[in-house]
């Protein structure tokens, strides 16, 4: 199963070579990965049906409980399926959808990889496996959202959905390492299977909100369900995959999965239930209002969403039976219909039902299968929509625990009905209407077409045959979600009950609501003003606080003053530090006086050079004692035997004074630009975080708090490492993992260093402005010092390339320019220096830049 | 800012880089049994340069280092990582150390391992890291 993942991992890199050669048809080829897998998945059927659980273990980091084991059961199959068999389809769709557009090539390639994640996902068995890939998704997803990035609509809408999903991901993670305390394990089967009771422990509560928090916002319960809509920006296929079929659910995955052990509790029903239900309903109620295809689907997702959140909350065997069937029901329906939906778009040139109507005669195929699909979505026989929706009222009717879970659900299902009455015949019946001539729309290509019409067959056999469908598919996965086998079967007939009755109750209430659907919306346009101040305005105002924060800590903390950084992060250190060492410790006073006299008098040269370094007025004397601190320390690092330390502290004191010479010329003279007073509150903030440190050193002495590792390594360290330098084991043995992320860290510094210093404007005017564009605002240097500055360059320059005639730089810098057009047309410019004359713009002229790149953005929309 | 270098720098700065660079590949090499290691070796291969850089400036000292510091803490990586693993292909948790004995015709035995890999990656990282800031501050000076 590992490889099932890392084949569709393979097959994303493989495809940008084999786009090269074989253009759109590359999607028809990668459809053969899914398509295999979706057989490989099939034959375990019989398998697990028959009640075996297939676990294929892989270490990863045993260390901290983490591994890639992966585990097919009932439920990890339904998903399994749907991901690969839907996916085929949507791969193919893909291929003729977007045939032709220049970044094909990269929209299959995050498919394929959000496939990989999705099937990931639902086959881990490790929580923190589990997590990565649920993050991955979210970061696809955010991918495929944002696939026309060029629009700014889909931008915000993407990093809406990843902003919501990440933030949930982050309770999540929170949720998972508290479950994974209660649960005693990060294995998902070992805590199912464990008999010390999750729901008892004292975490449970927090764990639980957490674990909600992530599942709710992934699936887009409200109150996070306004992400789902927006993601309608992405193109039609990654509609119909990730936020109907297969991503949205991944949080409903997570409780199903979990519900055995984590479920069942007042708290648990009561969350789920209402929240379920709201959901339910303001999909229901929201979809009713809109007119574009896709969000009318996207809404009528957030309602299924709803639904299953619903049923899992109520959580008895009924109501697991109706989990499964409705999951299945709905990733049918919803995949085909959004396919459909994407067909009318890209054939009559628009997907607002408003502007569409009789088009069954161009696309009568697309017709028929709306149509039907629209029937399972409305939840009317023969389809299997109609058996889930059932189970749903049966479940309810059976296990609910309030009114008003009854009236939602029952309100809801009328909605529906009229929602998919909207879509199966506003576009299709009635006079011809659309953006496109009629002779000009026709029926897609089969690629196309392929997906609705295998997932509609499928909704109409299960819904026929609905006991074999509940045998072998959700029969095993309702056994999966319930933790137990539960006795209970899919069928199309239940007799003459409340449930059928509530059904036929909805459907013409429903169908009449249809009529008056235009005037109803009307209606509900006096509602605009609250929904505007729905949840997505929380998100705004949220977002704002971010930004209005940001600028507040940056403004007080990061103002430019080194001081001042240096004051805050050791005030900050010192408090806490100092109040978590009164506060646990108490002080510590532990001298041993029994010095050697030559320690007395290394330490003397040591205070003596730190006074000296702070005192003097000279920069180089202050460097040369510093430099006298450095090599004392490494005195006494040799003096007590530790010749390592004593070697590395002389070299990195040799190269420090080095560097700070080096530098040293670069400063303005020496001035005191401080006041008395601000010099002794920076000296009683230094003399504090030196007293705190001693203290800090003292307790080292006195307290230990674990058995101290050194015996270890001291004994090991040539039997096991075969090094008799232990300092050297430790660094590259031991500890190598810490070094290695050190000589990273080390190279990045070397590499901020250079950048600092190459791509400082006022070293190398016109060559490279990175930093000065990028982080400082447009500086206001008095005129004396830019004509200053601006010869030493010039002469620079002059030296080098011998082009530019004197004048042009300073003239240029001198008064900004206020557009790049001007720059352009500037006559005295010689050909080399407009290079450096359109960073000069980018610079000098914050405003201009936005503008043009606004211009830009406007362009191809 | 630096004034040309006086005789004797000049002379000892030629006859000091060799010394200095052999004097760290000692150090790297016995770094696992004596005092010493990548990161000392590393200080001490860079403090050569940093003399010859005083000496003679940022362009003849380019000339001689021949690899540009920057492709210095690149190889210095490579090394880091390619050490993480071989323990893979035992089955062992990433990093643990694998040692391959070899024995000379002679009968010196020379110990090659993934430490003995890493050490040079720190070794060239560290050297890489160095001379990039130094050379970069030494030739911001000179223009």
């Amino acid at each position: 199963m590992q490889l099932a993942v890392l084949v569709i991992y393979l097959a994303a890199l493989i495809t940008p070579w084999l786009f090269v050669q074989h253009q759109h048809r590359t999607a028809y080829l990668m459809a053969i990965v899914p398509a295999a897998l979706t057989i490989w998945f099939a034959g375990h059927i019989p398998m697990i049906a028959a009640g075996e659980v297939l676990i294929h273990e892989f270490a990863w980091i045993p260390g901290l409980d983490i591994s890639f084991t992966m585990v097919l059961d009932g439920l990890s199959l339904m998903f399994a399926l749907l991901i690969c068999g839907i996916g085929t389809f949507i791969v193919l769709y893909a291929g003729a959808y977007l045939k032709g557009h220049e970044d094909q090539n990269r929209f299959l390639v995050v498919l394929l990889a959000f496939m990989g994640s999705m099937l990931g996902l639902v086959l881990a068995d490790n929580l923190i496996t589990l997590f990565v890939f649920w993050e991955l998704t979210s970061i696809t997803s955010y991918l495929l959202i944002g696939f026309n990035h060029h629009q700014e609509s889909a931008r915000k809408a993407a990093l809406q959905g990843l902003i919501v999903t990440v933030a949930g991901g982050l309770a999540l993670l929170a949720g998972i390492v508290m479950l994974a305390i209660a649960g005693g394990s990060y294995s998902i089967q070992e805590i199912l299977n464990s008999s010390n009771s999750v729901t008892s422990h004292a975490l449970y509560t927090g764990m639980l909100i957490c674990l909600l928090l992530g599942a709710f916002t992934k699936s887009a319960q409200f109150p996070f369900h306004f992400w789902l809509p927006n993601a309608m920006a992405a193109p039609t296929p990654v509609s119909a995959y990730l936020h109907s079929a297969t991503m949205v659910k991944a949080g409903i995955y997570l409780l199903a999965r979990l519900q055995p052990q984590i479920g069942g509790t007042e708290l648990w029903t009561i969350i789920l239930s209402t929240v379920g239900a709201f959901t339910l309903f303001t999909g229901a109620f929201m979809a009713l209002r809109s007119t574009d295809l896709k969000k009318l689907l996207a809404y009528s997702t957030v309602m299924a969403l709803g639904t299953l959140t619903l049923l899992l909350g109520i959580g008895t065997e009924l109501a697991m039976l109706g989990f499964a069937a409705y999951l299945l029901a709905h990733s049918l329906y919803k995949g085909a219909l959004f396919m459909l939906a994407g067909i009318v778009d890209h054939e009559a040139g628009s997907r607002e039902v408003t502007e569409l109507g009789g088009l069954r005669k161009q696309l009568p195929l697309t017709a028929i299968l709306t149509g039907v699909a629209a029937l399972s979505l409305a939840g009317i026989p023969p389809l299997f929509g109609f058996v889930a929706k059932e189970l749903l009222l049966e479940a309810m009717i059976d296990g609910a625990f309030a009114w008003f879970i009854y009236a939602l659900v029952i309100v809801g299902s009328i909605f529906i009905v009229t929602v998919a009455s909207v879509i199966a015949l506003r576009p299709f019946f009635g006079a011809f209407k659309a953006p496109k001539s009629a002779d000009k729309i026709h029926e897609p290509p089969l690629a196309m077409l392929a997906g609705p019409i295998v997932l509609v067959a499928l909704s109409l056999v299960a819904g026929l045959l609905p006991g074999l469908a509940g045998y072998w598919i959700t029969q095993p996965a309702t056994n999966a979600v319930a933790g137990t086998v539960v006795d209970g079967y899919l069928a199309l007939w239940h007799g003459l009950n409340l449930p059928l009755l509530l059904s036929a109750v909805s459907l013409i209430a429903g169908l009449i609501l249809f009529k008056m659907w235009d005037n109803v919306r009307n209606r509900l346009r006096i509602l605009d003003p609250i929904i505007a101040r729905g949840p997505e305005r929380g998100y705004f105002l949220f977002m704002d606080a971010i930004v209005w924060v940001a600028e507040w800590q940056t403004r007080k903390l990061q103002n430019g003053s080194m001081r001042n950084y240096l004051r805050t992060i050791v005030l900050v250190f010192v408090g806490l530090t100092g109040y978590t060492l009164l506060a646990r410790y108490q002080v510590h006073w532990n001298f041993d006086i029994s010095v050697y006299f030559h320690e007395l008098l290394v330490l003397g040269v040591l205070v003596a050079a730190a006074i000296t370094a702070s005192v003097t007025h000279s920069r180089l004397g202050a460097v040369a004692a510093m430099g006298g601190v450095g090599y004392t320390i490494a005195l006494v690092f040799i003096l007590f035997s530790a010749p390592d330390l004593g070697i590395t502290q002389i070299l990195v004191e040799t190269l420090t004074v080095i560097l700070l010479v080096l530098v040293l010329f670069r400063l303005p003279s020496f001035s005191n630009i401080s006041t008395t007073r601000e010099r002794i509150r920076d000296a009683a903030v230094a003399l504090t975080v030196g007293v705190l440190m001693t203290f800090l050193i003292m307790i080292t002495i006195d307290v230990q708090l674990f058995e101290p590792i050194s015996g270890y390594m001291i004994e090991n360290s040539y039997p096991l490492a075969h090094g008799r330098n232990i300092v050297n084991v430790i660094l590259v043995d031991y500890r190598a993992l810490d070094t290695l992320g050190e000589i990273f860290v080390l190279a990045l510094a070397a590499m901020g260093v250079y950048a600092m210093i190459k791509f400082n404007p006022q070293t190398a005017p016109g060559a490279n402005h990175f930093a000065g564009t990028l982080i400082l605002p447009p500086k206001k240097i008095p005129e004396k010092d830019i004509v200053h500055s601006l010869d030493e360059i010039h002469l620079a320059m002059l030296e080098k390339e011998e082009i530019l005639a004197p004048g042009d730089v300073a003239e240029n810098n001198g008064k900004k320019i206020a557009a790049a057009s001007d720059a352009k047309s500037n006559p005295d410019l010689s050909p080399n220096a407009s290079d450096g004359h359109d960073d000069d713009v980018a610079e000098g002229d914050g405003s201009s830049e936005s503008d043009n790149n606004q211009r830009k953005e406007d362009k191809p929309s | 800012m630096m004034k040309p270098g006086t005789l004797i720098l000049h002379a000892a700065a030629r006859f000091l880089v060799p010394l200095q660079l052999l004097f760290s590949v000692f150090l790297l090499l016995r770094g696992h049994n004596e005092p010493g290691g990548g990161f000392i070796a590393g200080l001490v291969a860079s403090g050569a340069f940093a003399l010859y850089l005083f000496t003679f400036g940022a362009a003849v000292t380019r000339d001689l280092m021949r690899v540009d510091p920057r492709n210095l803490i690149g190889i210095g990586l490579f090394f880091g990582m390619i050490s993480v693993f071989p323990a893979l292909f035992n089955g062992q948790p990433l990093l643990t150390a694998q040692w391959w004995p070899i024995m000379l015709p002679g009968g010196t035995e020379i110990k090659l391992s993934t430490p003995l890999i890493f050490d040079i990656g720190v070794y060239f990282a560290v050297f890489g890291s160095v001379m990039l800031m130094l050379i970069a501050l030494t030739e911001a000076e000179e223009h």
